[in-house]
């Protein structure tokens, strides 16, 4: 029945096969790879996020302090230490997780709608630091990033061995996750998610399970980041800001909260959308944006995703 | 002239007082935020926005706008007036047509919705006004300064603390001491038994919502003339906000405006003594005190 969220029986399975091939034909029959690549860094950066939120319970409102703070540091890596870019990645990624433990420590102090005042102030500076700092371009951010040959053999100069790079890393995550929310690791999670002072008088450290949940959502939130820097060869201050952080945030409730595919949809339905407005609309990207925010938190809380579920189990008791 | 620790004390003077200004903000921004909060259990993230909205009303009047026809223009103190009012008229509409339907949901809701908004309002502004900053020019009864002796103070300055404090005590005032008050903080315990009582409970929240609005609004009217009028104003300053409000925890009025105050001072200090961490201070002393306390100076555990 649930086979875009919970469980992955026959059907998923066909379904999710079915995706990975489009996703594999796809360059070939004419669609740009690097605006799917693109899309799958987000893709990667809202399911970081929904392992949070949709899972655990915790609305970070500082997601892109991860993102970006890793898109920097792979960026750097790359530039002025001439590393490969599976080790700048790897770069990126640790500094995410770096700073997911120490943001995590401090925020988990408190629950709820604080847990996200706390996490939005503390990407807030942040990003203060990345506009300070000397290694960082200021305003400009570091541009014309090479991507550079991986494993020091494989050019990834070409979009389409790059799009396969990056299609093989979100393979990979999508079935970290998937392991991750299905493990007991992942069951104590929803528990805590669901009544955490139960939780906690059932015996678990409520504290631990929720600092390894930010910490390995902000890793996976530095490697959206850091592929990122590899396909579009820049970092910004932009993709540090709250700005950011809200986008991720609407990707993750427009495609559907705590359910597989969401992330996913909402990730290419939010990058298709400002591709397709940035030439036309400018300035009213925003707007809309926001618009869309709205609607959606008033009448389409379940997203897309969730919606189909829904609709799925009424067909079912009929 | 005299010096402390190497700072000459007219500088010195001059950071604490430009720390109160902003405290004075801060103070008024978290004071609104804990009132909505309190009653509608809402985090206003839009309470930037109203903020900026203040601003501008100020900012368009004083330029002469057409409305519906007609030209309207109006000084400042007119726009202390009118600000505050159509602010307060945006956010009836906003909690009429919207947060209404979000009551019965997880208060995350209510931040994600008032989020949208504000990228609305803050877009809209983009679009029309540009990123640039506008001045508006301080009412000319507050210009000059008045030397202290110690220090030398801008006037409109002084009127800006003076100002805000009279409006965080005032609102104190009706809150914890008058007949309003009393059933606002009742509505905030038990909402169904203050309507059983008669009171007509949610004209009370749309009224509050307005009122914590209207707040923001007063206080971006009140900064027009001491920052740039500028979309963005109000996204910046939330943050610091909500960070204040973490810090001071949203249970107390006295609390929200102390916290607010004495932040800005720090803010002040901390500009004359160690410029690059002015912008980051607050959010250093918001981690410290989640870790040694977490609900906040004034807040309870729950």
């Amino acid at each position: 029945m649930n086979w875009l969220g919970q469980g992955v029986d026959r059907t998923g399975k066909i379904a999710w096969i079915a995706a990975l091939a489009i996703l594999v034909v796809a360059p070939f029959v004419g669609v740009y790879p690097i605006f799917i690549a693109q899309a799958l860094c987000f893709a990667i950066f809202a399911m970081s996020f929904n392992l949070l939120l949709g899972y655990t319970g915790l609305l970070s409102f500082g997601h892109a302090a991860f993102f970006g703070g890793a898109a920097y540091i792979t960026a750097w890596l790359l530039q002025e230490k001439h590393l490969t870019p599976e080790l700048a990645t790897l770069g990126g990624v640790g500094a995410a997780a770096a700073t997911g433990l120490v943001f995590g420590v401090v925020a988990i102090r408190r629950q709820g709608i604080y847990f996200a005042m706390v996490t939005l102030a503390l990407a807030y500076m942040l990003s203060f630091f990345f506009l300070q700092a000397s290694f960082t371009g200021g305003e400009n951010g570091l541009q014309g990033i090479e991507r550079g040959k991986l494993l020091g053999l494989i050019p990834l100069d070409g979009d389409l061995a790059l799009y396969f790079f990056v299609l093989a890393v979100f393979v990979g995550v999508f079935l970290l996750v998937l392991r991750i929310v299905h493990s007991p690791y992942g069951q104590v999670l929803k528990a805590i998610r669901e009544n955490e002072p139960r939780a906690i008088s059932l015996g678990y450290n409520v504290d631990r399970y929720k600092l390894l949940a930010f910490v390995l959502s902000a890793a996976l939130a530095g490697l959206g980041g850091s592929l990122k820097v590899l396909v579009l060869h820049l970092a910004t201050l932009q993709d540090v800001r709250w700005e950011q952080s809200g986008e991720v945030i609407l990707m993750t409730l427009l495609g559907g909260l705590g359910t597989f595919a969401g992330p996913v949809v909402g990730a290419f339905t939010v990058v298709g959308l400002q591709n397709y407005l940035s030439d036309r609309a400018g300035a009213w990207t925003t707007v809309i944006i926001g618009v869309i925010f709205v609607l959606c938190v008033v009448a389409f809380r379940k997203g897309f995703v969730g919606e189909l579920l829904a609709w799925q189990k009424r067909r079912a008791r009929k | 002239m005299t010096e402390i620790f190497g700072v000459p004390i007219q500088a010195l003077f001059g950071q604490l007082m430009l720390g109160l200004v902003n405290g004075s903000f801060y103070a008024m921004l978290s004071l609104g935020l804990a009132v909505i909060f309190g009653l509608l259990g809402v985090v206003n993230f839009a309470h930037g926005a109203m903020y900026m909205l203040g601003a501008y009303v100020a900012w368009l009047g004083l330029d002469g706008i057409d409305v519906l026809g007609t030209h309207v223009q109006f000084n400042f103190w007119v726009a202390l007036i009118v600000g505050p009012l159509v602010v307060g008229l945006v956010g009836v509409g906003v909690e009429k047509l919207l947060l209404k339907r979000l009551y019965k949901l997880d208060p995350l809701y209510g931040l994600l919705l008032t989020f949208g908004l504000a990228l609305i309002v803050q877009g809209v502004f983009l679009q029309y006004y540009g990123s640039s900053g506008q001045s508006y020019d301080t009412p000319e009864a507050l210009t000059g300064a008045t030397n202290l002796g110690f220090m030398i103070l801008p006037n409109y300055r002084g009127f800006v603390v003076a100002a805000s404090l009279v409006i965080c005590f005032g609102t104190w005032f009706l809150i914890e001491r008058t007949r309003l008050g009393s059933l606002l903080r009742a509505g905030t315990e038990n909402p169904a038994l203050v309507q059983a009582f008669g009171v007509n409970v949610p004209l009370m929240v749309t009224l509050t919502y307005a009122g914590g609005a209207a707040l923001a609004g007063l206080a971006g009217v009140l900064a027009a003339p001491v920052i740039q009028v500028t979309p963005l104003m109000g996204s910046n300053l939330i943050i610091v906000v909500f960070a204040v409000v973490v810090i001071g925890g949203m249970g107390s009025i006295i609390g929200s405006i102390l916290t607010g105050l004495v932040l800005g001072l720090v803010e002040g200090l901390t500009r004359v003594f160690y410029p690059e961490a002015s912008n980051v201070v607050v959010f250093f002393i918001m981690a410290i005190v989640l870790m040694i306390r977490p609900a906040g100076l004034f807040g309870k555990e729950k």
